[in-house]
């Protein structure tokens, strides 16, 4: 049997793995259900944004949180520019997978070219410091980022559905054309939605620059359990995004304690199967 | 002269080619004359692999610019026709058949890592063409005769590696008792891993923790969670890339450093580099470090290499295992080339056979189980940020000693 320790820093584990997973499944969330585009460009985004960050404070000395002040209004720019590509060639949601596939791989190449396929560290303070409570230890870093998950789809949540702005993406997305009758202006929410969405995988590279070491082809080790947590999460349902990712995190970190850790990748597809077919309508 | 093909570098490199013609070459192949001998392979130049990936690219451009500066392979000057395999075997299948029956090159060279050298193997069988390759890990599935590894690693690794190994730790200060054995599933490693299980209990030690992980890992906080509840006084890590770096971050995270620690193909740089690695062990067949460099042309190597690596903005820039035995498999090939005086691919593998090559990692000889011959293995240590050759004593470099926490 495993003791209380091993038991409860596997938790501990899980739920800052799934405060990241949350973190990085956001955007494509709100993307999918509000925008209609199965945004596989937001993974190309998020190590853009990590490797911006790795330049900035590894390179050239800034601090990393100065660094996603100047990264997270670049990508803002970049999804606003994605959005007005889709809006003027009328990709539709299929096309969208394709599109942005293309745009993943244009991406990956892009940052090889730029830094190479070599591995990148960046090396701060904090990156592998932690705090011990109790028996307990807290990896600064990590507790971060899920920190920021949580105060992410809390903010979310509360513009979507207490804002002007939220109602109107909310009902732009439901009946379009309504809602253009009530004066809600389709397009530039649309690029704004897709600015902002962009804008939060610059805040997901930076903490992905904190936590991992980088290489260009890492990008597609996330998409499955991404999508699994997004899937299971509900699509534009941000607390239900930080659940799903709880749930997986804690899921495999526990697997990993109390079996073969090789088991725990089998956790995330398990449970998203499950749900498919016990709840079929959830996209 | 190297011609890379299915990458934007490539493909400007060939209209810069086409444009210039021998102007660019001609002071590099003013001892050669005649059609070009064409060497064709693949590497991982994109994808999970492509990290190592470079550093062959690197050695493979070096050693043909060497080649031409020479004179070639008889008399004619040699062109590398590489291919991005994209880290994938089945893409490197596809390309090695492509480089035999559309390229018509004249020899092939190994691509990178296991997966896809099985592959570029079977298409070597299947068309009757010599292979020379790199890093193959796993010499039990090396079936075809005509295959040659210059990573020369022994007829049965999953046995002698980590008995070197744990040999070396019982020479230590604190010899260990307890072994921990954590390991991914990527093949080349994983059946290293099982064997050392074998080889720890015949030595005596005490297995404290078996765990297999599937490779591409990413939260390894369980896993070291479990290590240190372990507390085992060594930990053998079944590990390929960033994997031994990342269990040392989560290890840092807890609060623990394991005593003595071993890594199986660990990312050069990184775990050199990194502050938690200090200590860590791994195997070898070439260092830049004496006694290897005693050697004027691994010296002369290693100096290439370091150049180019730093040009390339490569983060750790001295020559390692993986060049070393890069540069040994262009040199069996150069070897049976020029002794042959033939690029007949049934003439070239009867004296591959027959005979040693000297190379910069040692005399390789090919005539035991999947031609492997002696194991040159040595036992390497990350110390003050560079990998230092500690065991056997008579490979190690001058002073150093395999230091136990």
């Amino acid at each position: 049997m495993p003791s209380a320790t091993l038991l409860g820093q596997s938790v501990l584990s899980g739920i800052f793995a799934g405060g990241l997973y949350a973190l990085l499944g956001l955007g494509l969330s709100l993307s999918w259900r509000f925008l209609r585009v199965i945004n596989l460009a937001h993974f190309g985004f998020i190590f853009l944004a990590a490797y911006m960050i790795y330049q900035l404070a590894g390179v050239w000395g800034l601090s990393p949180f100065a660094a996603m002040l100047l990264v997270v209004p670049c990508l803002f720019l970049l999804g606003v520019a994605l959005q007005a590509l889709f809006l003027r060639f009328s990709i539709n949601e299929f096309g969208s997978l394709l599109v942005t596939f293309g745009i993943l791989t244009i991406t990956e190449a892009a940052i090889q070219w730029i830094w190479t396929a070599d591995f990148r560290r960046l090396e701060t303070p904090y990156g592998t410091a932690s705090y011990r409570v109790g028996e307990l230890f807290v990896p600064v870093a990590e507790a971060l980022t899920f920190a920021v998950a949580v105060t992410l789809s809390i903010s979310v949540w509360a513009l979507l559905r207490f804002t002007y702005i939220g109602k109107a993406i909310r009902a732009s997305a439901d009946d379009p054309d309504m809602a253009a009758a009530f004066g809600v202006r389709g397009h530039g929410l649309a690029l704004l939605l897709s600015g902002a969405v962009a804008a939060t995988a610059g805040i997901a590279g930076t903490f992905i620059a904190l936590i991992a070491t980088l290489a260009p082809a890492q990008i597609f080790s996330w998409i499955g359990v991404i999508f699994a947590v997004v899937i299971l999460g509900g699509l534009g349902n941000p607390f239900g995004i930080l659940a799903a990712g709880l749930l997986i995190g804690v899921s495999e970190a526990v697997t990993m304690a109390l079996t073969a850790p090789s088991w725990a990748p089998l956790v995330s597809f398990s449970l998203l199967i499950l749900i498919l077919v016990l709840r079929p309508g959830r996209i | 002269m190297t011609i890379e093909i299915g990458s934007r570098r490539g493909f400007v490199a060939m209209l810069l080619g086409g444009a210039m013609g021998l102007a660019l070459t001609g002071a590099a192949i003013a001892q050669t004359s005649g059609q070009p001998v064409r060497v064709g392979g693949t590497l991982a130049l994109t994808g999970p692999l492509a990290a190592t990936g470079m550093v062959h690219k690197i050695v493979g451009e070096i050693y043909v610019e060497q080649l031409n500066k020479k004179k070639g392979l008889l008399g004619r000057p040699v062109e590398w026709v590489l291919l991005d395999d994209q880290s994938k075997p089945d893409l490197a299948r596809t390309l090695y058949e492509k480089l035999v029956t559309v390229d018509k090159v004249d020899l092939l060279i190994g691509p990178y890592a296991t997966g896809a050298i099985l592959s570029a193997m079977a298409v070597a069988e299947r068309q009757g063409k010599l292979l020379v390759h790199h890093t193959f890990g796993i010499p039990n599935l090396a079936k075809y005769d005509a295959q040659f590894p210059a990573w020369h690693m022994g007829p049965v690794p999953e046995k002698t590696v980590a008995g070197l190994l744990i040999d070396a730790l019982a020479a230590s200060e604190k010899p260990p008792k307890t072994i921990a054995i954590v390991t991914s599933k990527f093949p080349s490693v994983h059946f290293l891993a099982v064997g050392a299980r074998d080889v720890a209990k015949a030595k005596g030690l005490t297995e404290v923790l078996y765990l297999e992980f599937e490779f591409g890992t990413k939260d390894f906080g369980p896993i070291a969670a479990r290590v240190r509840e372990a507390n085992a006084d060594f930990l053998y890590m079944g590990s390929i890339g960033l994997e031994g770096v990342q269990l040392l971050e989560a290890l840092k995270k807890l609060g623990y450093s394991p005593r003595h620690h071993y890594y199986t193909y660990p990312a050069p740089g990184p775990m050199a580099l990194s502050p938690d690695a200090a200590g860590a062990l791994s195997t070898t067949v070439f260092e830049d470090q004496p006694p290897f460099t005693n050697n004027p042309g691994a010296a002369a190597f290693a100096k290439a290499y370091k150049e180019r690596a730093e040009k390339a903005g490569l983060p750790y820039t001295l020559a390692d295992v993986q060049g070393g035995a890069s540069y040994a498999a262009w040199q069996i090939l150069e070897a049976a080339v020029n002794a042959t005086k033939s690029l007949d691919d049934k003439k070239l593998a009867a004296w591959i056979h027959a005979n040693k090559v000297d190379t910069i990692t040692g005399k390789l000889r090919f005539n035991e189980m999947g031609n492997y011959g002696d194991d040159l293995s040595k036992v390497k240590q990350v110390q003050n940020g560079k990998w230092v050759v500690v065991w056997p004593k008579e490979a190690a470099a001058p002073g150093a000693k395999l230091i136990a926490r």
